[in-house]
């Protein structure tokens, strides 16, 4: 099985969560023997990744593409051309993308591929180039839609334009949830039976686990919690689909029954100062850290969800959202919003309503106030993150990818 | 004061000396494991010795070296200053010869230093007791450096109400000083002594701001309609108010040299400026406890509300006009019992330190949008990374005293 896989970013240079979902999916894939082609949209050293190729779509006189700054994969993003002379230019989104579509429409005629599988609206355009060019059955997969992403609005209509025709034409779409799923029927008019919900999973290399025993970065929250302090961790970009600006609402209530309560918020987004005045707003400066973008890959990130005596995700629209799995590995309870993809698989986790600020703020104080509680969650959910894997959904991707490939030849020989 | 003195006219210059101990960028990894919140790493924005030595050489030693001139030449010429403690500090610390050039000054026994806060605070606002220990330090370092005990009071930002002259004619002082504010003067004009509501010996002056800040923020603004400016244009308008005794002129030191540039002139009309004044027999200059004792009270001044020299609004709303300088302030302010219960001379001055005024203004975000003089005078790229700056310290302070067995 010969895949091409159009991407928009892998790890470390990850933004979002479909980096690391396109990462650990096609590592499974590539186990069971596919053979991957993963054309990215900028040049990097991708020198630890040996179980597929990865290509950078380059330009025709481009030496080298430079990719936009941390935080901006799903807004407009900006990108340095390298020119053969060494000189620079700048290009924008919408001219890298159509030239990444030419790369691709070329690439998929130079090897003898059976599919082309495509992530999220930002490839659809080389997607249906590529397809254009070879034919060739068209796997789309939805890691989030601009539904989700302007909260529940509808968003960019140029970029949903581009998500309904990407979805119209493919041969088959994975969707990350059900509720991703439903939101496709339900916002796209695609037939149901045309998508097939594909849950993430998220696998953990030892160094990323509890067992991480050196110094927490975050001295001053660890101090405190001896100091009788309970600590609130949430962490993502701050956007609207995030629904920071409800935990904020929630905290107050919080505080208001249990006053040596902190909550830390990690992440950029174009939220951040206006979260920042809602936290002083509602009298919680002395309660609210911010800490700005922390690498997601790096030891501040794992630290802060190490620190935290609960994670809340409290997402008003989330296809998946892997960020609680990164809770559970280090043994941090989770509080996630019943509108988040990943709600459909986990179990081991208190959950609410996004808008349900009582209940929120009741179960924040619970976890902080009972230490059994606390425990407990963290046990049970270090252990059903510990089950998580990837080969079921890497079958179901392989057995879709078989049968089409196999209608596509069928048809070809007719 | 003789007869003859008292119907003269009179420029009472007076200049307000500060830096604060800006913060670093401290981040909540800091917290709990350095305390060193003002320690900028060298070539910074935010190193403090950096931005002393910078203003050192564009403003004070220059301004003082034509103020010594004036003082030389010119018998009659006199000002006034107030210097902030921990701009005296950080003198001390990073540029002595300026310090050595305000003592050469105020030996020539022709410059009054006015009292303040040590720590340019708003102490007056939230915490008496704090105000008056800061007051007393300022009263300490100005007696240990300058030897001379002052005699008049400004408060931070020229912050003024009834309140506070009240304290200060309590506390002995012969004058203090506010904004000639119209909503407060009503149809008085400043260039006159008044009397504060409900005090019986303070005088109160009150800032020309129109003619104070046609030197200080209009002086190089070539937009103005009166640019550009020079001294005999400046002595015509003085003209205007031929039958009033007083012209106040109140202003930041810092307007020379650093907020108008050399390249602008300042320094020349400065130098100019006694020479053309004096040209009339019937002119003086006087400090400012002087102009308080040469003149009666004309009036009465009521001012229930709290002023200051700041904005259009010539309120505290720079400071602690959004939530974030309001939670920030008083979650400070907050910690004051416990501070000072600590006993531990370090975090006393550390909190201290962090009451500095400068820090709310840096998180203002009043005309944020329009980069104005606000964004100007901030090391910091937006108000919120100023206030979590500020906030990461104060969270240190918390740390410091949980650690020292406090209940936080």
């Amino acid at each position: 099985m010969k895949v091409l896989m159009l991407g928009w970013e892998l790890p470390p240079h990850h933004t979002g969560g479909m980096g690391i979902v396109c990462y650990q999916m096609c590592k499974q894939l590539a186990r069971t023997g596919a053979q991957i082609e993963f054309v990215l949209p900028y040049t990097a050293d991708f020198s630890h990744i040996d179980f597929m190729n990865i290509n950078p779509a380059l330009p025709d006189d481009v030496e080298q593409v430079i990719g936009g700054q941390a935080g901006s994969t799903y807004d407009s993003q900006y990108f340095e051309y390298v020119l053969g002379d060494g000189s620079t230019r700048g290009a924008a989104m919408s001219e890298h993308q159509s030239n990444f579509a030419t790369y691709a429409a070329r690439l998929v005629q130079m090897g003898d591929y059976d599919v082309i599988h495509a992530h999220d609206w930002l490839t659809f355009r080389a997607a249906l180039a590529a397809k254009q060019a070879s034919g060739l059955p068209l796997f789309v997969h939805i890691h989030s839609t601009e539904y989700d992403r302007s909260g529940g609005n509808s968003g960019n209509p140029l970029v949903r334009e581009i998500e309904y025709i990407g979805l119209h034409l493919a041969d088959k779409i994975f969707a990350v949830s059900q509720a991703t799923k439903d939101t496709i029927v339900r916002e796209y008019g695609i037939a149901p039976s045309k998508i097939e919900v594909v849950h993430n999973a998220m696998e953990f290399q030892a160094h990323e686990l509890y067992e991480d025993v050196s110094e927490n970065a975050f001295h001053y929250l660890e101090r405190m919690q001896a100091h009788g302090y309970g600590v609130v961790v949430s962490a993502g970009r701050l956007t609207i689909q995030k629904g920071l600006s409800n935990l904020l609402q929630a905290f107050r209530k919080v505080v208001d029954v249990r006053s040596k309560s902190l909550l830390l918020i990690v992440g950029p987004g174009e939220q951040y100062h206006e979260l920042i005045e809602q936290a002083a707003e509602l009298g919680l400066s002395g309660n609210v850290i911010f800490t700005g973008h922390l690498n997601g890959t790096g030891k501040q990130w794992r630290d802060a969800f190490r620190a935290g005596n609960l994670f809340v995700m409290p997402s008003v629209s989330e296809p998946f959202g892997l960020t609680p799995f990164e809770a559970l590995a280090q043994r941090t309870p989770a509080l996630i919003s019943k509108q988040t993809g990943v709600s459909e698989i986990l179990h081991s986790v208190l959950k609410v309503d996004f808008w349900d600020l009582d209940e929120m703020a009741n179960k924040i104080v619970s976890v902080l106030d009972h230490k059994d509680l606390e425990e407990t969650l963290a046990d049970e959910g270090h252990e059903e993150l510990m089950k998580q894997s990837w080969k079921k959904p890497a079958e179901q991707v392989l057995h879709h990818y078989h049968r089409h490939a196999a209608e596509h030849r069928e048809l070809a020989y007719v | 004061m003789s007869e003859v003195t008292q119907r003269k006219r009179a420029i009472v210059l007076y200049l307000h000396v500060h830096q604060p101990y800006r913060i670093r960028h401290y981040t909540i990894f800091d917290a709990g494991r350095t305390h060193d919140y003002f320690n900028a790493p060298e070539g910074s924005r935010e190193n403090n010795a950096d931005i002393v030595r910078k203003v050192a050489q564009k403003s004070y030693l220059p301004t003082n070296e034509r103020l010594m001139r004036m003082i030389e030449h010119n018998p009659q010429f006199r000002l006034s200053l107030s210097i902030t403690g921990t701009v005296l500090e950080q003198l001390e610390a990073y540029a002595p010869e300026v310090l050595q050039s305000f003592q050469n000054l105020v030996a020539t026994g022709r410059v009054e230093i006015v009292a303040e806060t040590y720590h340019h605070s708003l102490a007056f606002f939230y915490n008496r007791y704090e105000f008056e220990s800061q007051v007393q330090m300022h009263r300490d370092i100005v007696r240990r450096l300058f030897g001379v005990t002052p005699t008049a009071f400004r408060n931070t930002e020229l912050s003024y109400n009834n309140d506070l002259a009240y304290w200060a004619d309590q506390a002995g002082y012969k004058a203090i000083l506010c904004e000639g504010w119209d909503p407060v003067l009503g149809w008085r004009s400043p260039n006159f002594a008044y009397r504060p509501a409900h005090t019986e010996n303070i005088k109160l002056l009150t800032k020309n701001y129109k003619l104070s800040d046609d030197i200080a923020f209009r002086f190089s603004n070539r937009e103005w309609s009166e640019f550009p400016m020079t001294v005999d244009k400046f002595m015509l308008w003085t003209k205007d108010s031929w039958d009033q005794p007083l012209i106040n002129l109140f202003m930041d030191y810092e307007t020379f040299g650093e907020h108008q540039w050399e390249d602008s002139g300042i320094f020349d009309f400065l130098e100019h400026l006694p020479k053309a004044w004096l040209a009339t027999p019937e002119h003086t200059f006087m400090t400012v406890t002087e102009a308080a004792e040469a003149y009666d009270a004309a009036d009465e001044i009521d001012c229930p509300q709290t002023i200051t020299w700041a904005d259009t609004e010539r309120d505290l709303t720079a400071w602690l006009g959004n939530k974030m300088q309001q939670g920030a302030i008083a979650n400070l302010y907050g910690l004051a019992e416990m501070i000072m219960q600590s006993e531990d001379l370090s975090l006393i001055e550390d909190w201290r330190k962090l009451q500095t005024s400068d820090h709310f203004y840096y998180m203002c975000t009043k005309y944020f949008t329009d980069g104005d003089v606000h964004a100007y005078f901030s090391p910091y790229e937006t108000p919120y990374e100023a206030y979590i700056a500020f906030m990461n310290s104060y969270h240190d302070l918390k740390y410091r005293l949980a650690e020292k067995g406090f209940s936080v």
